[in-house]
């Protein structure tokens, strides 16, 4: 039997963004733009399932983020997490990795009982791939970083292919261990249909909250006793919750910070038209001889 | 104001007893930086007998390397090598660390940044040394750590102003690697490590490096495609054209994450970034992430349905059309012309 807690990250879809979804302090307004499940945290989680599977064990996904992020949790539950977690707080905001492993090593340690950590390498928004191995430094645990697969595990120790610059290398490591994973490391399941039946319904604490503000026959503390004992309450945790230093949280914990946004400028340019006609293409190919070039 | 020291350290990655290039890259930057601040460059050598490495980062603006050699630091692992960095940066508490955006860079960096409680921007593709003023506050020689970010389309310029150590990784490639005109005299400072009990947690099995018969970097000639030539059918005729023109094929991050060509063929911010003679863009719209691995082309061909493409606005030959029909044109005119 193996425990796993997988980190998880609900990412704004990169591909689509302009000036107008920044804010003026030059943070992105996450708000305005789709929210996914960020893709190699899915395969991160997939491999826990996959352990879980084989092994037994318990898999607990665990994500900070806004109210929203409870979308990705619902989508692990989907997926075969048996619990998961959502660390939410508006202390939280303008969080940047140094601030966001704090928090997230924290939340380890209160979930407790792991075998291993697994998470995506990184996150297409920042691309920084430094979560991972900032949280681990702070439960001072090992880390394996761009595993491509485990080869074996037995007893207290797993084998695990990994990138390296130029190559591949296999590490052998005692338990517990955290390892980030690459996209191609597995391919998530699919949602399993029962599983969806079962927790479309799931709801956090501030989706409930919402509810209760919206009629006034129904209470807070009344919808989390119903959800929880319906095995429907995603648990959400807040900095007091986790007993947490505010001034390592957020804003104030985060020593980098954006001093300057540009947009960048995307038309203009001063370039020679070729016009796509033999002629056209002929004559820079020309040009391109004469300047030695080509040929 | 708080004095801080003016040093930056740049921790030297070797693979199997060879130095990586980005870090003799990052010790010709560092030397700038610290030259604007009046400060030192010290290269960190880690690995077992590094004798060697740490006297050439002299070549390169070292002023001093400090050396922690030792059988069990042959190949690069986590612990062992973020206990010295820890310790390293801890008790000096340089201005500025620099690590390559390597694999190892980035499994090392962030863990001493984590322990050292220091900023790290990952990825820049420029570094400058700055005073600035950040909420009505002004701070001296500061890291300007400058990276694209949110999908391409925004620069931003990250600090850490009120921290004393600051740290960045940097792509190989990005930074020019020349040799230093009057090198420093070797100074070579020796550091001690006891390997502890979780420095053995983690082992290497084996290691195999699989020779990239890709060289991108030293090709003078580059066809790249895109995403926009919309399936791996398509692709084929970026081979055809690297083909007759005796160049390499390449793409971008799309191209690659749809499948149209391995990785190791990415150029980009977070591939490859490449200096050829001339580079041939075909399909790819032009992201900031792009662009930052190419635009340093002696000439650039943009290739693309969309006139409003921004790769258009980096290069110096425009053709508007679709590939399929562009391409086998140029194939066949290029053809007549050896004739």
């Amino acid at each position: 039997m193996y425990n796993s807690i997988v980190l998880v990250k609900q990412v704004p879809d990169t591909a689509n963004i302009s000036g107008k979804v920044m804010k003026e302090d030059g943070t992105v307004n996450r708000a305005k733009l789709p929210a996914i499940f960020n893709h190699e945290d899915k395969s991160a989680l997939e491999l826990a399932l996959q352990i879980k599977d084989k092994f037994g064990g318990k898999v607990t996904a665990v994500t900070m983020g806004p109210a929203r992020a409870s979308d990705i949790l619902r989508e692990c539950l989907y997926m075969g997490a048996d619990e998961v977690l959502l660390i939410s707080d508006r202390k939280f905001a303008g969080a940047d990795t140094l601030a966001t492993s704090y928090v997230l090593s924290e939340a380890i340690k209160k979930v407790g009982d792991f075998d291993f950590i697994f998470a995506g390498r990184q996150a297409i928004d920042g691309d920084t791939a430094q979560v991972g191995p900032q949280t681990a430094e702070k439960i001072n645990l090992p880390q394996i970083t761009y595993a491509e697969e485990i080869i074996e595990l037995s007893g207290k120790t797993v084998k695990i292919k990994r990138k390296i610059d130029g190559g591949h290398e296999i590490l052998s490591a005692k338990l517990p261990v955290l390892v980030t994973v690459i996209k191609t490391a597995a391919e998530p399941r699919p949602f399993s249909a029962k599983r969806v039946m079962a927790y479309k319904n799931a709801k956090s604490l501030t989706d409930l909250e919402s509810m209760a503000e919206g009629n006034s026959l129904l209470y807070v503390d009344a919808l989390v006793h119903e959800y929880t004992s319906n095995s429907l309450f995603i648990p959400t945790m807040t900095m007091d919750d986790l007993k947490l230093d505010p001034a390592r949280c957020g804003v104030n914990g985060s020593p980098t910070k954006v001093f300057k946004v540009e947009s960048v400028v995307l038309a203009g340019g001063n370039h020679v038209t070729v016009e796509a006609t033999k002629e056209g293409i002929g004559g820079l190919i020309d040009k391109l001889m004469e300047d030695h070039i080509l040929g | 104001m708080k004095i801080y020291s003016n040093e930056v350290f740049v921790f030297i990655e070797q693979r199997g007893g060879k130095p990586a290039d980005v870090s003799f890259e990052l010790l010709c930057k560092g030397r700038k930086l610290a030259d604007s601040m009046n400060g030192k460059v010290k290269a960190i050598v880690i690995g077992s007998n590094v004798e060697d490495i740490a006297k050439e980062t002299f070549k390169y603006g070292a002023n001093e390397a400090i050396v922690i050699d030792h059988p069990a630091l042959k190949d690069y692992l986590t612990m062992p090598y973020t206990s010295i960095m820890n310790k390293l940066v801890g008790e000096q508490s340089p201005r500025i660390v620099l690590f390559g955006a390597t694999i190892i860079g980035r499994d090392l960096a962030p863990r001493v940044a984590s322990n050292t409680k220091s900023g790290l921007t990952a990825d820049c593709t420029d570094l400058q040394i700055s005073d600035v003023t950040y909420l009505k506050e002004n701070f001296k020689n500061i890291l300007l750590q400058i990276r694209p970010a949110f999908g391409g389309n925004i620069i931003a310029t990250i600090i850490t102003p009120e921290n004393p150590v600051q740290m960045a990784t940097v792509r190989e490639g990005v930074m020019e690697k020349i040799a230093v005109k009057n090198p420093a005299e070797v100074k070579i400072t020796k550091v001690e490590y006891v390997p502890s009990e979780i420095d053995k947690l983690v082992e290497i099995v084996e290691q195999y490096r699989e020779e990239s018969k890709v060289n991108l970097k030293a090709a003078p000639i580059i066809v790249s495609g895109g995403y926009g030539l919309g399936n791996k059918e398509n692709f084929k005729l970026i081979y055809d054209l690297a083909h007759i023109l005796g160049g390499e094929v390449a793409g971008s991050r799309a191209a690659v994450d749809a499948g149209f060509i391995p990785s190791e063929r990415q150029v980009g911010q977070t591939g490859v970034t490449v200096r050829p003679k001339l580079y041939i863009a075909v399909g790819i719209s032009g992201a900031i992430q792009h662009r930052a691995g190419m635009q340093e082309a002696n000439k650039i061909i943009a290739i693309n349905t969309d006139p409003g493409a921004p790769i258009f606005g980096i290069s110096h030959y425009g053709i508007v059309g679709d590939a399929t029909q562009v391409i086998p044109m140029f194939i066949e005119t290029y053809k007549n012309k050896l004739k």
